[in-house]
């Protein structure tokens, strides 16, 4: 009794959650543009939604972005991490408020904040230099790393505290230059924090609307700010059909990301750990 | 010395692109369109009650509904077995990799008066009902987007307590009741207030939800700031005055949730 009880209430969490993904599915085949009466089977709009240019060069900004975004925020962020885990606890402490601040600050002030600094740029520009710069890839990029970094800062931190300092000094020993002991040492050691920032990095990059809105100026569009300017409009099914396409690649990548971890854990188990 | 001078760019760019724009923001909101030192920004503010009032409403609301929903679940989740948690983790975890713009588009193609859930209330001679441009929408919307930032959390706690603790209280004379209240609660207080936080900040400042589900009649202090930046209304002062109040609002709600708890939030200190 108990058991089927839990298990329909899972089932119905399970429910609400998949619901609006798989009807947007489903639809992206209807024929007709009704959003509630299925009438024939068709995949123009997959065919339309590859010959939408606007889509397709926004897809190419995204990716562009996010590539240049994990980047920059993961270098940026790894020697950060480095800096502050030899500071002081006073030091750090600050820092790590500094960190935090992008984090737990509303997106919506961050992405006001940085418009209003990147439009305050602008006007500076034209009145020292007079050349007109207007909002574009350089602002969205400036402020993805921003909001990005401190994710990286956040996954290496504690990856060095682990670390044992020893293992540093006992390359150097050994005959390393300072230089060699950290690229054989320290970043062999810190690799696994590296990565998941860089991932986090490039996945929130990804994704982002709410601060590339405020920050894109009116000629750069990223993916999020297309679909967002396509659901203002009336019913347009390509949505529905990009909503599938990227339903089932976030499937895959999981899956494989699960298979890949479920591979590396038994032969982690093998050697005892 | 040198490892050190490694975190220098990191400041230099978080000074610039953090600390300076938020300066900004506190610069305009006290500033008059010419230039001169103002309050009246602030005080022109009140003049928003309703909208505040409203949002904070719809926020505390979305909050408590992923809270009653996540919370049964987590513990469920965290007693099961190894397997069924990943698969379980997975399938909360797979609609957040989605843009949240096309899963809000999918409630509003669910809840429209023509819409699916209005079709098979028709058949069964119910209805129709406006579901959609209503409150009850943008709650709706809310707890759909932030509902696993509130599962994962308050599983990741609850994973960590022991279940000989849970028998130990049954076997000294506990109820289920008197388990969930003098156990079970206190030990995932800490990743109850996780969570609160996590969906109550971004429910409070959301723009889009409330306006994809809500229409126009739902506006909360997203859409407000919005407007004062993007389009004709045109008000960077106003908007850097709301933009405050809302930083105020959720550094005093932050205050509030890690009184509760003390070593949560490790490093922060404002």
């Amino acid at each position: 009794m108990k058991k089927a009880v839990s298990r329909i209430y899972v089932g119905l969490i399970l429910l609400f959650l998949y619901a609006p993904i798989f009807v947007l599915i489903v639809f992206s085949f209807n024929e007709s543009k009704s959003r509630s009466h299925f009438t024939n089977f068709t995949v123009k709009w997959y065919r339309e939604l590859f010959q939408n240019e606007l889509i397709m060069t926004s897809l190419w900004n995204t990716v562009k972005v996010a590539v240049l975004t994990s980047i920059i925020a993961t270098v940026l962020g790894a020697f950060a991490a480095i800096g502050m885990n030899a500071m002081k606890k006073r030091g750090r402490s600050l820092m790590m408020n500094l960190t935090y601040m992008p984090v737990i600050n509303p997106e919506i002030v961050t992405g006001i904040a940085m418009m209003l600094l990147f439009v305050f740029i602008c006007t500076l520009v034209q009145w020292v230099f007079g050349i007109r710069l207007e909002l574009g890839m350089w602002s969205v990029l400036i402020a993805h790393v921003t909001f990005c970094v401190p994710y990286v800062v956040l996954n290496v931190l504690p990856k060095l505290r682990q670390m044992d300092n020893n293992l540093y000094e006992a390359a150097m020993d050994l005959g390393c230059t300072p230089l060699q002991a950290f690229l054989k040492v320290v970043i062999p050691e810190i690799m696994p924090g590296i990565t998941a920032g860089f991932l986090m990095s490039f996945t929130f990059s990804l994704d982002d609307f709410i601060i590339t809105y405020f920050t894109n100026g009116s000629t750069f569009q990223t993916l999020p700010v297309t679909i967002y300017s396509m659901t203002r409009k009336k019913v347009n099914p390509q949505i529905n059909a990009l909503s599938a396409l990227l339903f089932v690649v976030v499937l895959l990548l999981l899956v494989l990301m699960n298979v890949k971890q479920a591979r590396d854990g038994k032969k982690n188990g093998r050697d005892g750990r | 010395m040198l490892k050190k001078m490694s975190s220098v760019p990191y400041i230099v760019w978080m000074l610039l692109f953090v600390i300076v724009p938020l300066g900004i923001v506190v610069y305009f909101a006290f500033t008059t369109q010419d230039g001169g030192f103002t309050f009246d920004n602030i005080v022109q503010i009140s003049k928003y009650t309703p909208v505040f009032v409203k949002s904070i409403n719809l926020a505390v609301i979305a909050t408590i509904v992923c809270f009653i929903l996540a919370y049964p679940l987590s513990y469920l989740l965290s007693r099961a077995s190894a397997n069924y948690q990943r698969t379980m983790l997975m399938l909360v975890m797979i609609p957040m990799w989605m843009n949240f713009l096309l899963r809000t588009y999918g409630w509003m193609t669910l809840l429209e008066n023509e819409g699916l859930i209005n079709k098979v209330l028709e058949f069964f001679h119910l209805g129709p009902f406006q579901m959609i441009n209503t409150p009850g929408a943008v709650v709706l919307g809310m707890v759909y987007n932030y509902l696993p930032f509130m599962i994962l959390p308050l599983y990741s706690i609850m994973a960590k307590i022991d279940q000989s603790v849970i028998e130990a209280a049954q076997d000294l004379g506990c109820n289920s009741i008197m388990v969930i209240i003098k156990v079970l609660f206190p030990l995932s207080l800490p990743g109850i207030i996780t969570g609160i936080t996590m969906v109550f900040v971004p429910s409070v400042s959301t723009f889009i939800i409330s306006r994809m589900l809500g229409g126009g009649q739902n506006m909360m202090i997203g859409d407000l700031i919005e407007q004062q930046f993007v389009g004709s209304a045109y008000n960077p002062y106003m908007g850097s005055a709301l933009s405050l109040i809302l930083m105020v609002i959720m550094l005093v709600v932050m205050g509030i949730m890690s009184s509760f708890d003390d070593d949560e939030m490790e490093g922060i200190v404002i």
